[in-house]
């Protein structure tokens, strides 16, 4: 019990005098998840946008292939990326596995799904309430998506927010693509995993508090969007 | 990359009256929405749709928006299509109106930027029309946190701003208390009487009274009766125009 109690306190004194190495491992985590979800918006956004608004043979069945991948077990991306980028995969020459744009890849894989479904959903649900008024102000389908876009627009930045919430919180695929490895691609996941099982639990704590507070300030932010999402569209 | 449409372009094009239709029919799991031989709306005046819920009246004008393709049959707009360059001749208040999630101004602005009216001018001319329908007042506020009454005041006036020769109202004044419905029957009445075309869906017949020049009434789907308003409603040709004046319920 002591050992936990002391790990406790070198955990809260390891984030508040902002330790270089947890500073390191938080930062890469960011900019890892951060690019991975600015690359599946430009992605999934224009999938989601494309299957909202237009209908041709087939369309269900991608809606739910779509939908249903939202649930991908992020160690098979991780295999299946790994398999890609290993010296005998399609993309082995580009040497890219044990470096963050493996992780990018990976985790941009897992959160592409995650937007194109929600804003698909989102977007649908906008244009049966505005396309007769649209059609009205004589728009062309490009300026009525465009208005739809912005009319959902905190609905849609809720969709980016779960995407990055999933991407942030995950292990499986990056620690089997970027492999964990010290200074270059430890992120608070992995790290979290490897100091548990290393018994520093300090660190382990330290990164758990940190990745914790990311989660709950997703949570506000997606609330609070909700929330100004309601005011600007009801009475 | 190319964009076929954008804000500020010019999309004013020959008058897209008289607005004809020509043996319309809409049928749904077996059943005749809509059956209408023929229907031309021109001329000047307003005329006023009414009929018991469920005969066609919405559907027909959706229809002649080109909102709604029929199962057989075709809407010419002074001998054309509708199609999308032409929609800046035309107004529309739909049943439910949509607002956009912009401040009153902003969704007026709107409709008249999408007609190709210049950013300076679509906002003076938003004020002058808000002014007009006593909105002004509210201009900064949420267009959706408006009273019902506020909401379709504002929808009418986003359909005149941009000066239709031709303008639908799906039932404008349904649900509305008495101050409100006065409003926007002052509103539609100065429209016709500055020569803008109406043609309108009245859920009571005293509002058709009060505002059409002509009656159509329909009954399942088809035009029962196509007269002057005091002719409709002191002779009524069909014995169905009858029952429905008199109030008896119609199946």
């Amino acid at each position: 019990m002591q050992d936990f109690a002391a790990s406790f306190f070198e955990a809260f004194r390891l984030v508040a005098g902002l330790d270089s190495g947890l500073i390191e491992i938080v930062w890469l985590s960011l900019k890892v998840s951060i690019t991975a979800v600015f690359i599946a918006t430009v992605i999934g956004l224009p999938l989601g946008a494309f299957l909202a608004v237009t209908r041709f043979p087939g369309r269900s069945i991608v809606i739910v292939t779509v939908t249903a991948l939202m649930g991908l077990p992020p160690v098979v991306v991780g295999l299946v990326v790994y398999l890609l980028l290993s010296n005998a995969g399609a993309l082995g020459p580009l040497q890219l596995l044990y470096t963050p744009t493996a992780m990018i890849i990976a985790q941009t894989i897992l959160v592409v799904p995650i937007i194109a479904a929600l804003a698909r959903q989102t977007l649908e649900d906008l244009n049966g309430e505005y396309r007769d008024q649209l059609m009205l102000f004589g728009l062309g389908s490009l300026a009525r998506l465009r208005t739809l876009l912005w009319e959902g627009r905190y609905s849609l930045m809720t969709a980016l927010l779960a995407g990055f919430g999933r991407a942030v919180a995950e292990v499986g695929a990056v620690i089997i693509v970027g492999g964990n490895i010290n200074h270059v691609t430890r992120v608070m996941t992995t790290a979290i995993a490897l100091e548990t099982s290393k018994g520093n639990l300090a660190l382990a704590l330290g990164l758990g508090l940190i990745l914790l507070i990311i989660a709950f300030a997703v949570n506000a932010l997606v609330f609070l969007l909700r929330a100004a999402a309601e005011r600007s569209a009801y009475a | 990359m190319h964009e076929p449409v954008r804000f500020g372009q010019q999309t004013a094009t020959k008058p897209i009256l008289p607005v004809t239709a020509e043996r319309l029919f809409v049928r749904r799991k077996g059943r005749v929405l809509l059956d209408v031989e023929a229907l031309t709306i021109g001329g000047r005046g307003t005329t006023v749709l009414v009929g018991p819920n469920g005969a066609g009246k919405s559907l027909l004008l959706n229809v002649m928006a080109g909102l709604r393709a029929p199962d057989s049959g075709r809407v010419l707009w002074n001998a054309e299509p509708p199609n999308r360059q032409r929609y800046g001749r035309f107004g529309m208040v739909l049943q439910r109106p949509v607002l956009l999630r912009r401040s009153v101004r902003a969704n007026v602005e709107y409709a008249l930027r999408a007609v190709g009216t210049s950013a300076g001018q679509a906002r003076a001319e938003a004020d002058r029309a808000l002014e007009g329908a006593g909105l002004l007042a509210l201009a900064n506020a949420s267009a959706r946190v408006l009273s019902g009454g506020e909401m379709q005041r504002l929808a009418l006036t986003r359909a005149l701003a941009t000066g239709p020769d031709l303008l639908f109202l799906d039932e404008p004044t349904s649900s509305l208390d008495p101050a409100s419905m006065q409003t926007i029957e002052a509103m539609v009445k100065s429209a016709s009487e500055d020569g803008m075309r109406i043609v309108l869906i009245a859920h009571d017949l005293a509002q058709a009274r009060r505002l059409g020049d002509e009656i159509i009434f329909m009954h399942r789907g088809k035009i029962v009766e196509h007269a002057p308003t005091d002719r409709f409603f002191g002779a009524p040709a069909s014995p169905e125009a009858k029952d429905f004046i008199a109030g008896k319920i119609l199946i």
